[in-house]
């Protein structure tokens, strides 16, 4: 064991043959956060079932359940995957290449709705 | 090898990226588990993308989910939406209780993490059951089934296309012996249906190359998408089992810390995140 790591700092050595120091912050707070996420998680499922058999117009539910599908992931990701409470530098390294993915949505559908109107007018 | 690590520990004092010390606060383990995590959300981006491309391509004659996916255990009405959330609702459970678990590892408490880790294994087998059922319904189609054209067009009776009736498009009642075109028109002109009947034979339910409901690749994008996501959830499932038995032979509270639930954990919460997109893009818009 490395014996001039920080002792204050409370955390676990992996073991294995890394033997890293992992530094963990047990907060007694973490069950009701769960809970708290839990019942977002349900209400916002319950309220899309719910606005699915409304008269709303259908490109309005679709922007509608778009920015409820992005809540819901913001707080899968940053709660239940404790991604809020990593680093900066991690966070940035795991969600900055889903600007790709933005990109790719934007190009297929482009092309997508292209093919779909020269059907319309040629078939 | 010993003098790698002799030099790393030296320097494990020097600035964050020198080596020794992990520059993101987390295990290696933990930190691969993520970038692993994020190559997969690649792949399911792209299937769901590919889904959202040709669903845009095909706009006009894409079925409407509400008329496909609209079975509930025991009751014989048209319940779109009603299983389905049933299944969301029990896959974030099992969210809960695996989060729940990790939360029992932080605290060193090994009967916890057990008990929460068998109550999710007991909701991932609740959802692959869910999922089994909902592909046995599509597979096996409305009694009724559907026509297909010597064009390959599907055509729809009245009494499987429910959103028609509810959605204000038909005030008139439709009548029996009607037929639904492929972009969920009413025909209701006795000759044009005789025509149709006579250049078509009969489809029932869903398979990769013809579905009743409509478009095949409706079908083909809905068994390779919740295929690979049932997959995923199957493995997490058994991945969770290796876990819980480790758990209850004392592996981790022997080794001190309980990293292993939180990296099977992460996992277990990006099958979750995985259905949270599927629900919103197959059955919800």
């Amino acid at each position: 064991m490395s014996e001039h790591h920080n002792h204050e700092m409370h955390g676990y050595y992996t073991g294995d043959i890394h033997n890293q120091f992992v530094p963990e912050h047990y907060d007694p707070k973490n069950r009701s956060v769960i809970w708290k996420t839990f019942w977002i998680l349900l209400f916002i499922t319950i309220g899309e079932v719910a606005i699915a058999f409304t008269s709303l117009s259908k490109e309005l539910l679709m922007v509608i359940f778009i920015v409820l599908t992005i809540v819901k992931a913001y707080f899968i990701v940053a709660f239940f995957m404790h991604l809020k409470h990593e680093k900066l530098s991690l966070a940035y390294c795991i969600l900055l290449p889903f600007i790709l993915i933005v990109y790719l949505i934007a190009m297929s559908l482009t092309e997508a709705n292209y093919l779909n109107v020269w059907d319309l007018i040629f078939k | 090898m010993a003098a790698e690590a002799t030099l790393n520990n030296e320097n494990s004092n020097s600035k964050a990226w020198g080596g020794g010390v992990s520059p993101f606060g987390i295990s290696w383990g933990k930190m691969m588990m993520w970038f692993f995590l994020v190559s997969d959300a690649f792949t399911f981006s792209s299937l769901i993308i590919a889904y959202g491309a040709f669903r845009h391509r095909h706009a006009q004659v894409w079925p409407t989910a509400n008329d496909v996916f609209t079975h509930f255990p025991f009751v014989h009405d048209h319940l779109p939406l009603a299983y389905v959330g049933l299944m969301t609702f029990i896959l974030i459970m099992s969210s809960v209780t695996m989060v729940l678990a990790v939360d029992a590892g932080h605290r060193r408490d090994n009967r916890s993490v057990a008990i929460w880790m068998g109550l999710t294994i007991i909701g991932g087998f609740m959802f692959v059951g869910s999922q089994a059922w909902e592909w046995y319904n599509f597979i096996t189609g409305t009694p009724k089934g559907a026509l297909i054209t010597n064009m390959g067009e599907f055509y729809r009776f009245p009494e499987n296309a429910p959103s028609l009736h509810e959605g204000g498009h038909a005030h008139t009642a439709i009548p029996d012996w009607a037929l639904i075109s492929p972009d969920h028109k009413v025909i209701s002109d006795k000759a044009e249906v005789e025509r149709i009947k006579s250049i078509s034979k009969p489809i029932k339910g869903a398979n990769l190359v013809n579905n009743e409901y409509g478009h095949p690749l409706f079908a083909d994008f809905f068994f390779f998408i919740t295929g690979f996501h049932g997959f995923h959830v199957f493995s997490g499932v058994v991945i969770n089992l290796i876990i819980f038995f480790n758990v209850l032979s004392g592996v981790y509270s022997r080794r001190g810390h309980y990293e292993h639930i939180e990296k099977t954990g992460l996992y277990w919460h990006f099958v979750d995140l995985v259905w949270v997109f599927v629900f919103t893009f197959f059955y919800l818009v």
